[in-house]
């Protein structure tokens, strides 16, 4: 019997033949991320829960403090410099100020046919470079810092065949919120989204991204591409080989398939508090808005800003809102600036943010109050996530979220 | 096999890990300071309320979200004995068992269960309420090992450590 991508690459990482779904198996870890979120837990129980600490390969970490840039009280202050201090003393790569811990993974990390622990639940980004990457908790990156190696349950892979291609002004944010909100919150968990079919193909890595990092809110272990041409030319482009280039076998076992023609995909808005709450947008068109938020890991990328902009170009920001964009990485914030982006969301009267994950994970930046109202393209809008308890949080695409901070209520880009 | 009783607290489904420990409460020091806040969007008065050995009973897909370990630790340091739900999110699964805190998945007590009432546990056996035996799933035997150690670092010092075993083949005898 076959195997799928993600099978291949934890029967890489356990050093066996084969694997099937449900299957314990003990893996060697390629990679481990973990960010400010939590470093300061893990480096906490590596001093004093440990009876012989020690880092199995140093090469395999990296630290990436991106919640909190720059950070904004004396407690996080604090937890940045016990990982700051901690990844200098022990030579682990750290990344400050760069970028959102995702976005630095896949520009500077991520090969294909990798398997990747993040502390951090959007890792499943990594799957649109054929790796397999998924979130674990500040314990378990512990144990794979000073093992190299952890547990895995073999998770079954599910099917999304994509055909066709998205209309013009739909994004594959829209395409992933639509397919989150047909399966549901936790339609595939514990289970492996692998994107595949004439749709998937076209789609380039940024795009790809886009679907994976999103997994996560569908309750998937992780999502995956076959490393193609498409993906083979991101890495070479960045001077990195792949690990290994698997392709799902045409006897491979999917525990169920999904079909979606991207031609038939519209705009689409999650509504407060839940991700898989998707309506098209037109729904909840001239609901009143508080603030805009154009970054994230999810939607915080060149193409995105390009989108954003296009809608901001010879537009005002509505009096009544703050616009925040925040781009992904410096590499993205410096290609904006090369495109003239950054200018056009000054001038429109946006404000422009250092790259880190701000109202996202709604600390740091831009936090809303009491019955405010943000329309975003982060990755969460469960209650109170980006500030009080009861203020509301709206999921959309770039052009949505843009054009919303334009007419000050949410609204599509073509009824600007 | 190990029993227990407890008084059940009951919440709805996709009980996510910014209700269960919201962010602007991640900056405090400890896990004691935190707890105060646990589920505090949803209802602020809970944490004050929940007693030791108590249980919660939720439906589907608990602890949803980011992979803040932070939300299992604050789930247990309010003495919440075991979380019985429809189904689990897999990170907050991962890390609930990391730090000791069993988790038992079971579809249907969820849609039964009053507020206040005292259910029974039996661990990898069933859970009773009103009379009526609730059937769960044995936890694979690595799993338990953990829960029952309190988590996975002690796990691994009990298994690697304490007993002064050293340079074990997998590397664990630095935890």
């Amino acid at each position: 019997m076959g195997m799928t991508i993600a099978e291949k690459i934890i029967a890489r990482a356990a050093g066996v033949e084969s694997v099937r779904a449900g299957d314990i198996h003990t893996v060697a870890l390629d990679r481990m991320m973990s960010n400010d979120g939590t470093t300061h837990l893990t480096v906490d129980m590596y001093h004093n829960k440990l009876k012989n600490p020690r880092i199995a390969d140093v090469k395999k970490m990296v630290f990436i403090v991106d919640h909190n840039v720059p950070s904004d009280s004396a407690k996080t202050a604090g937890s940045q410099k016990k990982m700051r201090d901690f990844a200098r003393k022990h030579g682990i790569d750290f990344w400050e100020g760069k970028g959102v811990c995702h976005q630095i993974m896949m520009e500077h990390y991520v090969c294909p046919g990798e398997l990747i622990f993040g502390a951090d639940s959007h890792t499943c980004t990594y799957g649109a470079l054929g790796a397999f990457g998924t979130g674990v908790g500040c314990t378990d990156l512990l144990y794979g810092m000073v093992t190299g190696t952890s547990w895995v349950l073999v998770p079954e892979t599910v099917k999304f065949n994509l055909t066709g291609r998205l209309p013009e002004g739909v994004y594959p944010r829209d395409l992933m919120l639509t397919i989150i909100g047909q399966i549901g919150a936790n339609g595939v968990n514990y289970q492996v989204m692998e994107f595949t079919g004439e749709g998937a193909k076209a789609l380039s890595v940024n795009d790809r991204m886009v679907l994976c990092n999103l997994a996560v809110e569908a309750g998937a272990k992780t999502a995956v591409f076959e490393a193609d041409e498409v993906a083979l030319a991101y890495l070479r482009a960045r001077g990195r080989e792949p690990k290994a280039v698997f392709k799902s076998d045409a006897d491979a076992v999917y525990a169920r398939e999904y079909t979606f023609d991207l031609a038939k995909v519209v705009p689409v808005v999650a509504k407060p508090d839940f991700v898989d709450a998707v309506v098209p947008a037109g729904e909840v068109c001239g609901t009143r808005i508080d603030e805009a938020f154009l970054g994230s890991c999810n939607n915080g990328r060149i193409d995105d800003l390009r989108v954003g902009a296009a809608a901001m170009k010879g537009r005002k920001v509505a009096g009544h809102v703050r616009f925040l964009v925040v781009p992904a990485s410096q590499e993205v914030y410096r290609q904006a600036m090369e495109e003239g982006l950054i200018r056009t969301f000054m001038e429109s009267g946006a404000i422009v943010m250092n790259p880190n994950c701000s109202v996202c994970w709604g600390s740091c930046q831009g936090v809303i109050g009491e019955n405010e109202v943000l329309i975003s393209t982060g990755t969460r809008n469960f209650k109170g996530r980006a500030g009080h308890p009861s203020s509301k949080v709206y999921l959309g695409s770039a052009a949505t979220v843009a054009a919303s901070a334009v007419k000050g209520e949410i609204c599509t880009a073509d009824m600007l | 096999m190990e029993q227990f009783t407890g008084k059940a607290w009951v919440l709805g489904d996709d009980i996510d890990t910014d209700i269960i420990i919201p962010t602007e409460y991640l900056a405090l020091k400890t896990i004691e300071e935190m707890k105060q806040y646990g589920f505090s969007p949803l209802r602020p008065e809970l944490a004050a309320q929940i007693g030791k050995g108590d249980i919660l009973v939720a439906g589907k897909n608990f602890g949803c979200g980011s992979s803040r370990e932070q939300a299992p630790e604050v789930v247990k340091a309010l003495g919440i004995r075991c979380v019985i739900a429809k189904s689990f999110a897999r990170i907050f699964f991962r890390n609930a068992i990391n730090n000791g805190l069993l988790l038992i998945e079971q579809p249907d007590l969820y849609d039964d269960m009053a507020e206040g009432d005292t259910v029974a546990v039996t661990v990898n056996q069933d859970v009773e309420y009103r009379g009526k035996r609730y059937p769960i799933a044995s936890l694979p035997e690595n799993l338990m090992e953990i829960i029952a150690a309190g988590g996975l670092v002690k796990a691994m010092r009990r298994r690697n450590g304490l007993d002064g075993e050293r340079g074990q083949a997998d590397g664990t005898d630095g935890c």
